[in-house]
């Protein structure tokens, strides 16, 4: 077994009006930054797991991201399993 | 006379005015800990508004696997009644026991006013004193109120579909003039910044 460093990426769903990107976004533009735009926030989660494979670390992730840690309504997300993407 | 559990989680501040709600229209209504596993023989359950384990992740994300949640889908399944109030309906949704999900309020505000809502099931236990079309005016109180669902429950739950109970209705006057209440207020923080409760 090993230990294999997990990252979570949850975005609201691309669709879906995202006003707190908007707000930063716009404080952005009023500081000077022109050049700044589809300005979008989301969540960013480091999880250890502990598992045979970097493959079995990732299902359990992605288990993780369906149970819990993102809502198929709103979300959408990603795993990175040691630092290489994985969805 | 009708047994009410209003349950509690940690968070929950809305617990003691549905106790009080439920005792006022003379029913026997007491408090079940989240962490309870028997809803003690309830007719009604009613999940109360707050913030839930501090609305962390996402509202009702983490109170729907409270251990108290399976007896309540049970209850829900079995065709029991449920209020979700608030918080207690993002729970609902989170649980699946409702489809959507409720995201970040629009305009960058937490809303705390009334807001007006037309009655169109009047046969169902918590709206049958009502008129079908009547509009009631309620406070309102949340900073993350925009319901979303997916286009197809969309379509199941849209103008005329039976499975809404009450449907939001802004007069024009009325809404306007909030409008103007709430552009009024200095914008220096997100929709959590101002006081309140969902």
């Amino acid at each position: 077994m090993s230990a294999f460093r997990v990252e979570v990426r949850i975005m609201p769903r691309a669709a879906l009006l995202d006003p707190q990107g908007q707000a930063v976004e716009h404080a952005l533009q009023a500081l000077g930054f022109g050049d700044v735009a589809q300005v979008r926030m989301g969540k960013h989660l480091v999880l250890q797991v502990t598992a045979a494979t970097r493959d079995e670390a990732l299902a359990r992730a992605r288990a993780m991201c369906d149970r819990l840690l993102a809502n198929p309504v709103t979300e959408d997300y990603d795993v990175v399993v040691d630092g290489a993407a994985a969805r | 006379m009708k047994r009410v559990a209003v349950i509690v989680f940690p968070g929950s501040n809305c617990d003691a005015d549905a106790l009080a709600a439920a005792r006022d229209v003379g029913s026997d209504a007491y408090f079940v800990w989240h962490r309870d596993t028997t809803l003690r023989q309830a007719d009604v359950v009613v999940l109360p508004g707050g913030f839930s384990y501090g609305d962390y992740l996402r509202s009702g994300a983490i109170a729907r696997f409270s251990p108290v949640m399976t007896a309540v889908a049970e209850h829900a399944r079995a065709g029991g009644s449920v209020l979700g109030i608030c918080n207690g309906f993002q729970i609902l949704c989170e649980a699946g026991l409702l489809p959507g999900g409720l995201m970040r309020n629009a305009r960058l505000r937490f809303l705390s006013r009334p807001a007006w809502v037309r009655v169109e099931q009047p046969d169902t236990p918590f709206t049958c004193l009502y008129e079908r079309d009547e509009v009631l005016e309620l406070p309102i109180a949340h900073g993350d109120g925009r319901y979303v669902v997916d286009a197809r429950t969309a379509a199941e739950l849209g103008d005329g579909a039976g499975g809404v109970a009450l449907r939001a209705r802004q007069p024009e006057r009325l809404d306007q003039r909030y409008r103007r209440r709430d552009q009024r207020r200095p914008q220096c923080g997100g929709d959590h910044a101002a006081p309140g409760a969902p």
